[in-house]
């Protein structure tokens, strides 16, 4: 079965949000979060406390995928940039190294060259983060965060 | 595929409801919706068309409780049912981690419900994915309507593995949570199979 897991370890995720945290003020942005390309939430910074982030981290993922699809059918490879205008919030969308998306929030305190340029910078330190994290996965000699739990765990929680 | 965070402790898995149009896919995710505590679940999205069809997806975040401190979050996901919205359901198939098949009881059906379990080996083929090897659950649904074939018949037509299978009224909800309960226990005992 080709589907692995992605398991995120303190070491990692500290990295990761470190970066976020920094690219919101650095963009001078209103938020930033990280997710996978199915929609789970990573990493996320900022005015968060006002958003459904768990909404906009499935609707972007679902965003990506179709337009991956559409690159395909262009036989592009992917789009890996995505920027929506609004009148008050903008959204900038970036791939990052074919496996997670960085999305950045902001409004007209700050301007798309800057968000740009900040970016770029984080997307290549992120993907040296997610490289080595997908290198940790993979080792046979991982820890195993699930593995201490029994299938009597497993049927417990569907008992009532 | 699963993703968990060690620091917080928590589990994601991603669930597809699949079937053929007008089958009862997003009227099982609107009743899980309705009938879950709001501690456990996040908003209910539903990309449809203006008839209420179902265009791209819809998405439910739903907690299911802790295990050994792990926190388990399932994303379930529908798929649009119309035949030419093959493109989308391919999308949404990725990184599955189960599966539930609606099928409509309906005899008229039948065909379609044929039509559409093979689109969904397809898809999963085409991402290198195998549904006999898949966490997997069939729902026969609407067994409340007129004309509808025994469950015997639907079980030699579309549940040649005997994978666990619900009789359901998704309208009423009959076999709505015993269908998302079965199809995420074996996701659970799936990625605990992974992780040992």
């Amino acid at each position: 079965m080709t589907n692995p897991q992605m398991v995120m370890y303190e070491e990692e995720f500290n990295q990761i949000q470190a970066i976020v945290v920094r690219l919101v003020k650095e963009a001078n942005a209103r938020v930033v979060f990280v997710i996978d390309k199915n929609g789970q939430e990573i990493a996320k910074a900022g005015e968060t406390d006002q958003l459904d982030t768990t909404s906009l981290a499935s609707l972007t993922a679902g965003n990506i995928a179709a337009t991956g699809g559409m690159a395909k059918l262009l036989r592009e490879n992917e789009f890996t940039t995505q920027f929506h205008e609004g009148e008050r919030a903008n959204i900038h969308i970036q791939i990052v190294g074919n496996r997670v998306i960085l999305v950045v929030i902001f409004d007209s305190k700050t301007s798309l060259g800057l968000v740009r340029l900040r970016v770029k910078k984080a997307s290549e330190e992120l993907n040296q983060i997610f490289e080595a994290l997908l290198r940790k996965v993979q080792d046979p000699n991982r820890e195993t965060p699930f593995a201490e739990i029994t299938d009597d765990d497993i049927d417990n929680l569907f008992n009532d | 595929m699963s993703f968990i965070n060690v620091l917080s402790r928590e589990i994601n898995c991603k669930i597809v409801y699949y079937g053929p149009g007008l089958c009862g896919k997003t009227t099982n995710l609107q009743y899980i919706y309705n009938k879950t505590n709001p501690d456990a679940k996040g908003k209910m999205i539903s990309l449809a068309t203006e008839t209420e069809r179902t265009l791209f997806f819809d998405f439910l975040p739903l907690a299911l409780g802790e295990i050994r401190g792990f926190k388990t979050r399932f994303h379930l996901y529908t798929v649009p049912g119309q035949v030419f919205y093959d493109a989308s359901r391919k999308l949404i198939l990725k990184g599955v981690d189960g599966v539930v098949f609606v099928a409509d009881s309906q005899i008229a059906r039948t065909e379609a419900n044929l039509e559409s379990l093979e689109n969904l080996r397809t898809n999963l083929a085409e991402q290198s994915y195998s549904l006999d090897k898949l966490p997997y659950v069939i729902q026969y649904n609407k067994r409340d309507m007129p004309s509808v074939a025994p469950v015997e018949e639907l079980r030699e037509l579309l549940n040649p593995n005997r994978v666990p299978e619900f009789e359901a009224i998704a309208s009423t909800g009959v076999g709505v949570f015993e269908t998302l309960k079965a199809v995420a226990k074996l996701v659970l005992t799936e990625v605990k199979r992974q992780a040992g």
